[in-house]
């Protein structure tokens, strides 16, 4: 453990990501099975103990340290397993830290009421900088600035293999990776991946910005307002995955018995409905409904038939990367669409559907039916590049995605909360309002939602000194300013909702522009939100 | 007869010291101060008249001209020098009297004693030796007016030797680069000279030239920095393997591009939290504060055992928290414009 909680500290100092390649690559060159394998998981998707919650380290600090100086301590260092770390009395008997394989069984032999007794034993084997990997080991996240591809690059760096190849294998092993270590480490055959149905890594978009396209080279797509998923089959099974990878067959059972093939396919996951937005018409391709109708059926472990007959899931098909078991990413977009359309007869349409290709012009042609474009199962466009083969991740050049702009409106600063992070010392999560009537007569804010992003780090220290500085009342971490700044704030729709007492709610609001020249009264009201609700 | 301790009134600004009319550490320019130490939020200029240590007011001249000296260097009736231990007599029949804090150089709690009160203003101190200023003292009192820069129990400061170890350990492991220390201008920067040089390290040391003038204000007060040197005079070879110290601003400024690979270390006690020291890009966090950490507060208010705890700034609400849970009478100042510096 002194190993990988040095490791952790490093990693927590270190701005280069070379020098974090190298420090990663180090230890699990360093180390021997199955510990690298468990650090391996940490550091990239994280482990999970049920048994060991945020609110678990929470109770047994609560029980040491005065329940005031507890919360006050969290809300200044901004994350729970660090301040824990810092809080736990020191034992009298010297450390005599376990190795992290040793920490991983024990977590794992750990239940709802054990935990309380084991995990204190633990703790006190720890020093301060112990204490801070195991907790992190243990609620899983590390947070600590390394990115799971960065840490599958630190492994393909540290045995001199591809990293493609470790992102081929890697969804279809689980931790402590012994196979893949084998594989790259000892010179042993790679592991077998052929009747296992695991997913393989998306292939992603950057934003178009300035950039304009000769559509001769690009095709393009409507980006539609679903989730993006993967539905594999492989062997006899079926499974769907989100775009991080989480196995999300249980939510969509309908799904799982129509593929009636070996494929790995890449589409929108979408509702069916018309009357919630997706306007059946033929300039868009019709029949899905607005994510916020897909939003009910989003993380549920199990589905009623209710919902099956209600919003029954269908996807709507963009990429094919495996058909029969042939491996299509190499071949440019055209001959994968070319497979996917002939593909299509032997789908059931029930579940299925192509995204239609948008016929335009030229850029300006295409610019303008975006503009024109009003169904809310809609988010902008995609362009891709005709040759484009499928490649896991971002890169430049070949798919950009064309979002719609922006629905705007002015709101005023109400509420700030400390963020957590790299942000824990600052005022950073903002909660704004509209004014329900005339302000001049005596209209009062009402919140209409929160924000965390669209400004810049410079921006954020204003903001944070203007919170300090126009502090009416605190709430524990919370602080309520005096009403005296306005937010220009964008976001992609506004729902009806029953949770906020405007009774409105904003889907990815962001602080756009910051108007310190704005008096508050000519901010917005929420009669101008709710004009704006289109379900 | 007045009520007890009405003579004393904590302002935003400053607490007042009503029949003396003087003020301790204002923050904004008043007839007389009464200033415990020479950082910027506690010493500031345009007073008529600054009550202070001969260290604090030589530092005061050098950093804010503050007017305490002429043209000529004579010293004209606004600056008033108290040695340690020294007791004057103020207007209104209050009497001052000047104590070691531990701070920094100069640093000083103030005893005021007026109708057989006797109340402490501590400004910042710390209970840590220092080999740059002399021990504080406790001392006892009615009412102890405290800071708590630190007041969180997350906060223990660890020995400073390990924090030398584990500078002196990064600089052998890379002989090519150097070391480049964030550390407070006035204080801290001489502070972690002086602890260096007790750790056995007598390399030339390279300053920033912002550090220089304090450094030889130190010097000249007989404090032994050994062989310092200014960056701005030497190539990046000669810096291979050294120990550069800056102002924390000058970290991540274009001025350290002209240092050898820079390794960049910061000495404060925000080093504790790792996420402080992420915000500020620091490679090698270093422990080391000026400020007495939540033990040394703690510890400081049961062996004075005032009748009555005042706190000025900082983390007020858990030190006052702490105080209801051990039955002491304790509130909170709200004063306004100390910072916690960069400490």
């Amino acid at each position: 453990m002194e190993e990988f909680a040095a490791l952790i500290d490093a990693l927590v100092y270190t701005r280069s990501r070379n020098e974090k390649l190298r420090l990663i690559a180090e230890y699990l060159r360093a180390t021997p099975d199955p510990d690298r394998g468990w650090a391996l998981a940490a550091l990239s998707d994280g482990l999970d103990f049920p048994a060991v919650k945020s609110s678990t380290i929470r109770n047994l600090l609560k029980d040491r340290v005065d329940p005031v100086l507890w919360s006050l301590s969290r809300d200044f260092v901004g994350d729970t397993a660090e301040t824990a770390s810092l809080l736990w009395p020191a034992p009298d008997h010297p450390p005599s830290p376990p190795s992290v394989g040793e920490t991983v069984e024990l977590l794992e032999a750990m239940n709802r009421k054990s935990v309380f007794v084991e995990l204190p034993k633990l703790l006190d084997r720890l020093d301060p900088s112990g204490r801070y990997a195991l907790l992190k080991l243990a609620t899983g996240g590390m947070r600590i600035g390394v990115s799971s591809r960065l840490a599958k690059t630190a492994f393909a760096q540290a045995f001199d293999v591809s990293v493609e190849e470790v992102e081929e294998y890697w969804h279809g092993l689980a931790p402590p990776f012994a196979e893949l270590f084998a594989w790259a480490a000892d010179g042993q055959a790679p592991p077998d991946m052929a009747n296992l149905p695991t997913f393989r890594p998306f292939m992603l978009a950057h934003p178009l910005e300035e950039t304009v396209v000769d559509l001769s080279d690009y095709v393009a797509e409507w980006k539609w307002d679903g989730i993006r998923v993967q539905l594999v089959r492989a062997g006899d099974e079926t499974k769907l995955f989100s775009r991080s990878g989480d196995d999300i067959s249980a939510t969509f059972p309908e799904l799982l018995d129509v593929l009636p093939f070996p494929a790995v396919l890449d589409g929108e996951l979408l509702v069916r409905g018309s009357h919630q937005g997706g306007e059946a018409n033929d300039v868009t391709q019709g029949g899905a409904a607005s994510f916020n109708a897909l939003q009910q059926r989003l993380g549920r472990k199990t589905v009623s038939k209710k919902m099956l007959a209600e919003a029954p899931a269908f996807v709507r098909l963009y990429d094919a990367l495996l058909i029969d078991g042939e491996d299509l990413r190499a071949l440019p977009w055209t001959e994968r669409r070319q497979r996917l359309e002939a593909l299509m007869s032997r789908l059931p349409d029930t579940h299925f559907d192509l995204s239609r290709v948008v016929e335009a012009r030229d850029f300006d042609h295409l610019a303008q039916i975006r503009e024109g474009s009003r169904d809310d199962a809609i988010e902008g466009l995609m362009l891709k590049r005709k040759d484009s083969p499928y490649i896991a991740g971002r890169r430049v050049g070949y798919w950009y995605k064309w979002k719609r702009d922006p629905l705007l409106v002015d709101c005023v600063l109400m509420y700030a909360q400390r963020g957590s992070g790299k942000r824990s010392s600052f005022y950073s999560d903002y909660t704004f309002g509209c004014w329900d009537g005339d302000p001049d007569k005596g209209a009062e804010l009402l919140p209409v939602g929160k924000a965390y992003s669209g400004f810049t780090d410079e921006e954020l220290k204003k903001l944070d000194r203007h919170v300090r500085q126009n502090t009416v009342n605190r709430f524990g971490p919370v602080r309520e300013t005096d009403k005296s700044l306005v937010f220009e704030v964008a976001f992609d729709s506004v729902h009806e909702s029953k949770r906020h007492k405007s009774g409105l709610a904003m889907r990815f609001p962001r602080i756009h522009r910051i108007r310190w020249d704005k008096p508050v009264h000519e901010a917005d009201r929420v009669e101008a939100l709710r004009a704006l609700v289109r379900d | 007869m007045p009520a007890p301790f009405s003579w004393i009134r904590p302002e935003p600004w400053g607490i007042h010291v009503v029949p003396a009319d003087a003020w301790v550490d204002p923050s904004r320019p008043v007839e007389r101060a009464l200033v415990t130490h020479g950082h910027a939020d506690h010493a500031r200029g345009g007073h008529g008249q600054t009550v202070a240590t001969p260290e604090t007011l030589a530092i005061m001249e050098l950093r804010y001209r503050t007017g305490t000296q002429d043209e000529a260097g004579d010293i004209p009736h606004k600056a008033v020098p108290v040695e340690y231990g020294e007791t004057i007599k103020l207007p209104g029949d209050v009497q001052a009297t000047y104590f070691p804090a531990g701070h920094v150089l100069g640093s000083a709690q103030i005893l005021l004693e007026h109708a057989g009160e006797r109340i402490v203003c501590t400004g910042d101190y710390k209970r840590r030796a220092d080999p740059t200023c002399p021990p504080f003292q406790i001392v006892p009192c009615d009412i102890f007016i405290t800071e708590a820069t630190f007041g969180l129990p997350l906060f223990t400061h660890p020995p400073i030797a390990e924090e030398m170890a584990k500078l002196l350990d990064r600089l052998a492991a890379h002989p090519d680069r150097c070391v480049l220390v964030g550390a407070y201008a006035l204080g801290k920067a001489q502070r972690v000279i002086a602890e260096l040089r007790a750790a056995g390290h007598h390399d030339p040391i390279y300053l920033h030239g912002a550090m220089e003038k304090m450094c030889r204000l130190y010097e000249e007060h007989g404090v032994d920095l050994g062989e310092l040197r200014l960056v701005s005079d030497h190539t990046k070879d000669d810096m291979r393997g050294s120990v550069v110290i800056s102002p924390p601003g000058a970290l991540n400024d274009r001025w350290s591009r002209r240092l050898p690979d820079p390794i960049t270390a910061m000495a404060s006690g925000w080093m504790r939290v790792r996420q402080r020291a992420r915000q500020r890009n620091v490679e090698l966090p270093l422990v080391i504060s000026d400020h007495a950490d939540w033990g040394e507060l703690t510890r400081t208010i049961e062996e004075v055992d005032p009748v009555e705890t005042w706190i000025t700034h900082g983390r007020e609400d858990a030190l006052l928290r702490w105080c209801q849970l051990h039955q002491r009478r304790a509130r909170a100042l709200a004063m306004v414009g100390y910072e916690d510096e960069d400490d």
